[in-house]
């Protein structure tokens, strides 16, 4: 029974990622910091650098669409600001 | 006039503002984040500090408290609030003003008395100021680069919503006089109803001459007023 209940469990998880990146009209101070000292230690070829951030995030849904909707919420309420931010929901 | 002052984990201005604004003769209360009533209040003020580490952005997990939902209702129905520093970050986050504080454009944390120039004086908030009075205020800050949609810019000045920006000491507000990047050298913005201000400079350390000087006074005597 015990290990029943874990592969219902394991079925039931959906994992997601989620990236947050600085929308491409506001300017990214950290992101053009690190891209001047990759071009200073010789990645001369480098044309751009934006910084952003990463979730991962595991939801109890059986279902990819539901999921991810609920994901959305997430993001909308809380984990992004959608003024000055864009996000992307990639399945893992 | 009864205030409120809300404190979250991590403020750290809550006892400068409630000794300011006892100096000036407010009956204080200090409301914790997890209650979910406010005590009756005339002005809500939501402090600075570093509320929840600043964990995800500035101000974005105090924004989602228990108390803030009473914030909000008491703000909708007309109540003052006053946000200062990381508080006019809450006050971003929880949408009662709009725009958002970026990192400052140097990457630097700035701590230093700046010079602001008092855009709006027909405010509860700054009535007792002159138009285009100069008054040299403290900031401490690593957000306090204001951005905001040009639609909601060109609201903010067609609107006289710019409380204060900041300039030199003769008054000049320009890029050299912007210590953070700030839109339009933005320091303080209000709602459309006038009842909300958010602002970086720190007027509760502005109150007595023995540790800087009293250009923050004239705020509270406004809202006294």
């Amino acid at each position: 029974m015990a290990k029943l209940s874990q592969l219902n469990l394991k079925k039931n998880k959906l994992k997601f990622s989620v990236t947050v990146t600085l929308k491409k009209d506001v300017l990214d101070p950290q992101g053009k910091v690190v891209q001047n000292t990759l071009v200073n230690m010789g990645m001369s070829n480098l044309k751009n650098i934006r910084q952003g951030k990463h979730f991962e995030i595991e939801i109890d849904e059986s279902d990819t669409n539901s999921a991810e909707k609920k994901i959305d919420e997430m993001c909308k309420k809380l984990l992004v600001n959608l003024i000055i931010e864009d996000y992307k929901i990639n399945k893992i | 006039m009864k205030s409120s002052v809300i404190v979250f984990p991590g403020s750290n201005c809550d006892r400068d503002i409630a000794v300011a604004l006892e100096k000036m003769q407010f009956k204080n209360q200090m409301v914790w984040h997890k209650e979910t009533k406010l005590p009756k209040s005339d002005l809500i003020v939501i402090p600075g500090g570093f509320s929840y580490g600043d964990y995800l952005r500035s101000g974005a997990i105090a924004g989602k408290s228990l108390i803030i939902d009473e914030v909000i209702k008491a703000a909708h129905s007309g109540c003052l609030v006053l946000g200062i520093c990381n508080g006019f970050q809450i006050l971003t986050e929880t949408g009662l003003l709009k725009g958002t504080l970026l990192r400052n454009k140097n990457l630097k944390f700035i701590n230093k008395d700046v010079h602001i120039k008092v855009i709006n004086n027909n405010t509860k908030f700054s009535n007792k100021y002159k138009k285009n009075q100069i008054i040299k205020i403290n900031i401490a800050h690593n957000e306090g680069n204001y951005f905001t949609d040009p639609k909601h810019l060109d609201e903010l000045k067609k609107e006289n919503l710019i409380a204060f920006k900041y300039c030199d000491e003769k008054g000049n507000d320009n890029e050299n006089s912007n210590p953070n990047g700030s839109l339009e050298n933005i320091a303080g913005i209000l709602n459309a109803n006038k009842n909300i201000l958010g602002m970086m400079p720190h007027p509760e350390r502005m109150v007595d001459t023995i540790i800087s000087n009293k250009d923050g006074v004239n705020l509270f005597s406004s809202l006294l007023n």
